[in-house]
């Protein structure tokens, strides 16, 4: 794996408006940037007895660039999960659309379903779940290749699973052994080649680093943007941990209770937060520095999360929003672009 | 800094550490049968069990080595005691009954084994089928399973068994009719959990067809309840074949299994009880081990432990 | 001022299929009335197991091995009875653990369960008396509707309150030592914030002493006075939490805090990693347990473990017989009754004198120096 060139950055101090040169090699410094995958207008509910609804995913559009990464952050019960599952299709949606790479995903023929498959993959949250504890590493990495008939032999094939091994910082020593005897952090590495065992161009990463060591998280995380810029993957990223998701991510989405609430770049989110979600999300992130974690300005959320099935009229945040004016219980706040590049949801800056 | 004065440290000791490609631990086997490896030598009964089985397999078939003809009558020699030419005796028409109940056994693990294999292939297909396939599909086939677990089964044995042609496979046959109601049960309570697991839905969004991910994914992970219910469906077999013998609805003369036999010796109960006691002692014992060693799986494979 | 609980080369060992799991190796360390206390490593380095072995609770097949002291307020406490432990819990030390639903009893109401904690050691107190005292408790935790709280089950609190109620069963019996296990890694950032906020609050009001076991160095920032940073069931480095966070002396500690990702870093960037993987505690490495994953490792760490000692500080220029010595004077004034001032002016001195200790062949003085 080759070392990490500070010059040859993909990502590009102006995210929003030009391409990255890894990618600009392929569609011309000034062409408009690819869309990978676009969502409109997505829903989905749960029946939550009683005639009610759980609206997980309420009203949630975003775009994704081809060779992006968008972070989704939020707390547990956002609907982020579902939300990212919804859009490539593993759930079937309530409302909306999402189109990958200009094909609904949600209304595909058998032989398209098949090719989608080949092209979107994702990585899973608990790495001990999410690999058959009864296969040998060799068998699940090769499974994809097999199923894709993409090896025309068996020598080819195992080249290529011993590729993929070597890719995650794995080798070929380890393909036959029993998933149960690797640790998590390496489990999540198995995950991952199988997840590229496809070639796929879009990876969707459920929280895939959560329930890792903070050191095999900071592996993870490297392995998976080391990745990205070699592949030109398209990544749609979701965790809770900001600090996380910052590293990885070249625009970040915040939810709060199945709806995005802000929306822009990395750095912009983080130096100018507009939301007072995202500001308090901020200031709640615990600080590995004594002097600055004394120093750093405390804003702390009263209230628990309110319930889906039962959110509170208008903002959704208005419940524990320390801002809170008396439009934001009456009217719901429509996304808007205050800034360039930069979307909100707040009856702040409307 | 005791330890220090002990060791040896130079300069060298210093130097930076040159590492030495790391050698894998070696492969740690961990599969279902390695479990059962383990349970089964660290209990004794379960061991116990094990023997005495493979003695009463491997007699039965060796069984055509033994001297005499199961089948060839010889009233000269009937209703004889033991002895050290006839180690059981003999019976009424003078058969050395030895020799007979190792051909008993040929039967009724016979009947055992194939009625088990045919119950637990029906019951994991049907189970896994309805578990995967789900909504209406599910509801119509586990109906169906429950009629079947609600059903009198001895009673429409019986029935059935006078019905059909007698012999081996009609009594495999009704005898696994019976019984696959409840291995599909558990594989289908599995199979819902499991197609649930990541590591199905990984595959799933691989491409993999519903078929493949049956195979490949579920049925070995269904493979210890599936193993439990084996050892124990053997055991019910056999039990069930010995009171339908029993009843002479079994397997017909001059086959004998241990359930026929039983009922051959009840003429002679008073006068020569051990007619009865040897085929009785072998069901008991049989039926015992496949009993004890099904719990043994069970402790051995249920509560997965494995991380 | 004495320690309010010393734990001497406590080790404890799991005896599994797999063979002997050495869970915790020979670790020593204090904790003094009313400072906070922070036990910091990733998981399976024997943190937690280390809680349990204070509150009693290493069960078969684990064993804490012979020669292991936990003297709490002067009593070895590591050989009581199951009786005693009984008394020992909740009244000196109380526990509140990661996850409040799995620890609440499902079936009984939150009063009950609060007021039963009280029962197992103050007797004589009329029921009015106690669901006042649960009351209170409650509010002290503040929870909204307190009184309505006392009423609910368990599953129709949010995770936020659960843990509150966990803080208040803990508190209600006055512990000198609170035991955090990861009291807030099952929780999102912004209920973690209120909930260690509270933490912080009650210590203030209560003085209880708090031992915090966490693998999260951002809470450890915001929270500890006193940093024990654990591996492999061994202590690496231990110290005042400015000192281990300035100035890390062990190769982990400093891998470990830079590998956090930060919010106030740019993105984008290559986090910084520790390679490699935990060792494998049935069969622990003679040398240094992290030498396989140090990047400064020597030959002589793969031979011999080494001990620990203190660290030099750079911002105080104190060196090792300067600690030694301040400890001597402390005990020395701790044996004849010193007047209030001198107690005063002892205490603030202790705080100072805590030492940061290591455990590396780094910092022997033939490895040349220290990076």
């Amino acid at each position: 794996m080759g070392q990490l060139d500070a010059e040859k950055k993909v990502k590009n101090p102006e995210v929003g408006k030009t391409v990255g040169p890894g990618i600009g090699k392929k569609t011309g410094p000034e062409a408009e940037r690819e869309i990978d995958l676009e969502v409109r207008n997505l829903r989905k509910y749960y029946p939550a007895g009683r005639r009610r609804l759980l609206k997980a995913v309420d009203d949630v559009s975003f775009t994704i660039y081809r060779g992006e990464t968008l972070g989704i952050v939020g707390e547990s019960g956002c609907g982020k999960t579902t939300c990212g599952k919804t859009v490539i299709g593993m759930l079937p949606k309530t409302g909306g659309e999402v189109f990958f790479q200009g094909k609904d995903v949600h209304s595909m023929t058998k032989k398209e379903r098949f090719d989608f498959t080949g092209k979107v993959q994702m990585i899973f949250q608990d790495p001990y779940a999410s690999l058959d504890s009864h296969q040998k590493v060799y068998q699940i990495v090769a499974e994809g290749i097999r199923i894709h008939k993409l090896a025309q032999n068996r020598e080819q094939e195992q080249k290529m699973v011993y590729e993929l091994l070597d890719m995650v910082g794995l080798n070929a020593e380890h393909a036959g052994r029993n998933v149960h005897e690797f640790s998590g952090g390496q489990r999540q590495r198995i995950g991952i080649a199988r997840a590229l065992s496809v070639n796929p161009e879009f990876l969707f990463c459920d929280e895939p680093v959560s329930a890792l060591d903070v050191s095999l998280q900071a592996q993870i995380v490297n392995l998976l943007m080391e990745l990205q810029r070699e592949k030109h993957l398209t990544m749609l990223f979701i965790a809770h941990d900001l600090s996380v998701v910052k590293h990885i991510s070249d625009r970040i989405g915040v939810m709060y209770l199945g709806k995005i609430v802000e929306m822009t770049d990395c750095d912009e989110l983080y130096d100018n937060p507009l939301h007072p979600y995202t500001e308090a999300l901020l200031a709640a992130v615990p600080i590995a520095d004594p002097d600055l974690a004394g120093k750093r300005k405390e804003i702390v959320l009263e209230g628990d999360v309110p319930s889906p099935v039962n959110p509170p009229a208008g903002c959704r945040f208005c419940s524990r929003c320390p801002r809170k004016m008396d439009i934001c219980s009456v009217e719901e706040p429509v996304m808007k672009e205050v800034l360039p590049g930069h979307t909100v949801a707040c009856h702040l800056y409307l | 800094m005791e330890r220090e004065m002990t060791v040896v440290i130079t300069e060298e000791s210093f130097q930076p550490l040159e590492r030495k490609q790391k050698e894998l631990p070696p492969a740690v086997m961990h599969s279902v049968w390695h479990d059962i490896r383990r349970e089964l030598l660290s209990n004794k009964v379960a061991l116990v069990s094990l023997i005495l089985l493979l003695i009463i397999m491997i007699g039965a078939l060796l069984a055509p080595l033994s001297p005499y003809d199961p089948y060839a009558l010889d009233s000269s020699q009937k209703l004889q005691g033991i002895s050290a030419a006839h180690w059981f005796g003999t019976d009424e028409f003078g058969r050395d009954y030895f020799t007979r109940v190792l051909y008993g056994g040929r039967v009724s693990l016979t009947v055992g084994f194939l009625s088990m294999l045919v119950t637990v292939t029906l019951g994991t297909a049907i189970g896994v089928f309805s578990g995967y396939a789900g909504g209406r599909v599910d509801a119509l086939l586990m109906r169906f399973t429950d009629i079947f677990l609600a059903l009198p089964s001895m009673l429409l044995m019986v029935i059935l068994n006078t019905f059909l042609q007698p012999g081996l496979f009609t009594l495999v046959a009704v005898l696994s009719l019976f019984s696959w109601a409840s291995v599909a049960r558990i594989t289908r309570a599995e199979t819902m959990s499991l197609k649930e697991r990541d590591f199905v839905t990984a595959t799933k969004n691989l491409g993999a067809s519903g078929l493949l991910i049956a195979v490949k994914h579920i049925i070995p992970n269904t493979l210890g309840p599936v193993i439990v219910a084996a050892s124990l469906s053997v055991a019910n077999a056999i039990l069930m074949e010995s009171s339908l013998s029993y009843l002479g609805l079994g397997v017909q003369i001059p086959l004998a299994s241990w359930g026929s036999m039983l009922q051959g010796a009840q003429s002679h109960i008073l006068d020569h009880p051990l007619l009865a006691v040897f085929p009785g002692l072998m069901i008991l014992i049989t039926v015992l081990s496949f009993n004890l060693l099904g719990d043994v799986l069970r402790n051995a494979l249920e509560p997965k432990i494995v991380k | 001022m004495e320690n309010l609980l010393e734990i001497k080369h406590l080790a404890v060992s799991y005896f599994t299929f797999g063979g002997e799991v050495q869970a915790v190796r020979d670790v020593s360390f204090s904790v003094k009335p009313g400072t906070t206390v922070a036990l910091v490593g990733e998981s399976g380095c024997g943190k937690s197991v280390t809680a349990k072995s204070i509150m009693g609770l290493v069960k078969k097949p684990g064993k804490i091995r012979e020669g292991s002291e936990i003297i709490f307020e002067g009593t070895d406490v590591v050989r009581f009875s199951e009786k005693e432990w009984n008394r020992f819990r909740g009244k000196q030390c109380s526990m509140i653990f990661q996850d409040a639903l799995v620890s609440l009893n499902p079936t009984m109401k939150i009063g009950k369960q609060i007021m039963e904690n009280l029962d197992n050691h103050e007797t004589g107190l009329s029921g009015r008396e106690k669901r006042q005292m649960a009351v209170d408790v409650l509010k002290m935790t503040e929870i909204p509707d307190a009184e309505d709280c006392l009423d609910k089950y368990p599953h129709e609190l949010s995770g936020g309150m659960r843990q509150r109620v966990m803080i208040a069963m803990a508190l209600i019996t006055d512990p000198k030592l609170l035991i955090a296990d990861e009291p807030t890694t099952s929780l999102d950032v912004t209920i973690q914030n209120q909930i260690l906020r509270l933490m912080k609050n009650l210590q203030k009001k209560l003085g209880m002493a708090i031992l915090l076991i966490t693998h999260d160095l951002g809470i450890v920032a915001g929270m500890a006075d006193e940093i024990v940073v654990m591996y492999a069931g061994k202590i690496v480095e231990k110290g005042p939490c400015r000192d281990i966070f300035y100035h890390p002396r062990h190769p982990y500690t400093r891998a470990l805090i830079s590998s956090v990702p930060r919010l106030d870093e740019r993105g984008g960037q290559k986090l910084r990693t520790i390679e490699g993987n935990i060792p494998d505690m049935t069969r622990p490495p003679a040398g240094c347990a992290f030498c396989d994953r140090c990047p400064h490792a020597m030959n002589i760490c793969a031979q011999y473990m080494p001990e620990m000692k203190p660290a030099v500080n750079y911002d105080q220029g104190a060196g090792e017989t300067d600690g030694a010595e301040g400890r001597n004077h402390r005990q020395k004034i701790g044996g004849t009754d010193g007047a209030a001032g001198t107690d005063h002016e002892n205490k603030a001195e202790e705080n100072r004198k805590t030492v940061h200790e290591a455990a590396c062949w780094l910092m022997d003085e033939r490895a040349g120096g220290n990076i």
